[in-house]
């Protein structure tokens, strides 16, 4: 009876731990071997064979095809600079330079990878549609009213997700930290809605 | 007590066998997976031009809008399969994806040059296979062996702004992916 009971124990609590924290890492987009670079988080190995088994079950689940490594790699940022979330009822500041690469984008999603209804049917932008100034660094505003230079809309979204890919680039998983890699900052300002 | 002790600490162990156990098999268990999403709409060994993103529905999560994508479901079954895609203006790029959406190889328009990506898709058996004459070893023909018999061809041709979007989507429609024989 002990021995029945003993069992039946050690597979509830099996059962509840196994699957409770394979849940949580999928929830949770528990990764390893990420590559960050300020407020961006990139996975370059998640373009590759030796991506890892937890970024293959986060793919699995969600349906999302990984940019391949020898196309790009990309970044993810879902909070400025200070961790705190990014807010689409708030002005946040996108500024600065980015990695050597052909072309870039930006994009902005909605948590679970959907673009965000605005106006200006704006999704993000190219490398090539950004207004710089004179040394070459770029200021994106994404807030959710109408700004002057490059305004990207949240559609007053809660929370959203920034991501900023880079094709025909060097960047990649020998990339480590630092100066061969100039991030933009992500800044919140206090203007909100 | 030590006896309930120590068949929790088994249930914690067997916890962590469970956890691994799930987060390994997802992958093949995964019903809503890439692959399973494109299925429907993008043909065995030719390929379809994907529905734009749009706020309202995406046939992929996190598709970057800057890009006409077009996919192909290939099948190695009965050969190797042979891959034309026309490069664009802005930059085109070919990925290869396994069966449950492995990225094992990326190609773009300046590793392939001329006018189009042009390659010959196989299994590790059907290349060894070849013969060994001149033609198939001709340098200028780019071989790549892929690690499953099914899976995604996806290739990428980029729109620096939206109204090109078009253009690049018209240098994909003619993108071909078709078994050698």
């Amino acid at each position: 009876m002990h021995l029945l009971t003993g069992l039946l124990l050690s597979f509830i609590v099996a059962a509840g731990i196994g699957l409770g924290s394979t849940w949580y890492a999928l929830t949770q987009n528990i990764s390893f071997g990420a590559l960050e670079l300020g407020a961006w988080k990139g996975y370059p190995r998640n373009g590759t064979v030796s991506i890892d088994p937890y970024a293959r079950a986060v793919i699995a689940r969600n349906g999302e095809l990984p940019v391949g490594s020898g196309d790009g790699v990309t970044f993810t940022a879902a909070a400025d600079d200070d961790g705190r979330p990014l807010d689409g009822r708030c002005d946040v500041v996108v500024r600065g330079t980015t990695p050597p690469a052909r072309y870039f984008t930006l994009t902005l999603y909605t948590p679970s990878g959907q673009l965000v209804a605005n106006s200006l049917d704006r999704r993000g932008f190219t490398s090539q549609e950004l207004v710089r100034d004179a040394p070459g660094e770029f200021e994106i505003t994404v807030s959710p009213r109408a700004r002057p230079g490059n305004w990207l809309p949240t559609g007053g979204i809660d929370s959203y997700i920034l991501m900023l890919r880079f094709y025909d680039t060097s960047l990649g998983i020998a990339t480590r930290a630092g100066r061969e890699a100039p991030m933009p900052a992500i800044r919140s300002t206090r203007i909100c809605q | 007590m030590i006896r309930w002790l120590l068949w929790i600490a088994g249930g914690l162990m067997l916890g962590g066998v469970v956890h691994l156990a799930t987060i390994m098999m997802l992958p093949r268990t995964a019903s809503r997976d890439a692959y399973a999403r494109l299925a429907p709409v993008v043909p065995v060994n030719g390929f379809a031009l994907l529905p734009a993103p749009t706020p309202e529905s995406s046939i992929l999560p996190f598709m970057d809008p800057a890009f006409a994508v077009a996919a192909c479901r290939y099948d190695l079954a009965k050969g190797p399969v042979k891959l034309t895609v026309p490069v664009s203006q802005a930059y085109t790029s070919v990925t290869f994806y396994t069966r449950y959406d492995v990225a094992y190889y990326a190609i773009n328009d300046r590793a392939a040059g001329r006018r189009s990506i042009e390659l010959d898709l196989m299994t590790t058996k059907q290349r060894e296979d070849l013969p060994d004459d001149e033609e198939v070893t001709a340098a200028d023909r780019l071989i790549v062996e892929s690690p499953s018999l099914t899976g995604l061809i996806v290739a990428r041709a980029f729109s620096p702004e939206p109204s090109l979007l078009p253009t690049a989507a018209t240098a994909l429609r003619a993108a071909q992916c078709k078994p050698q024989r």
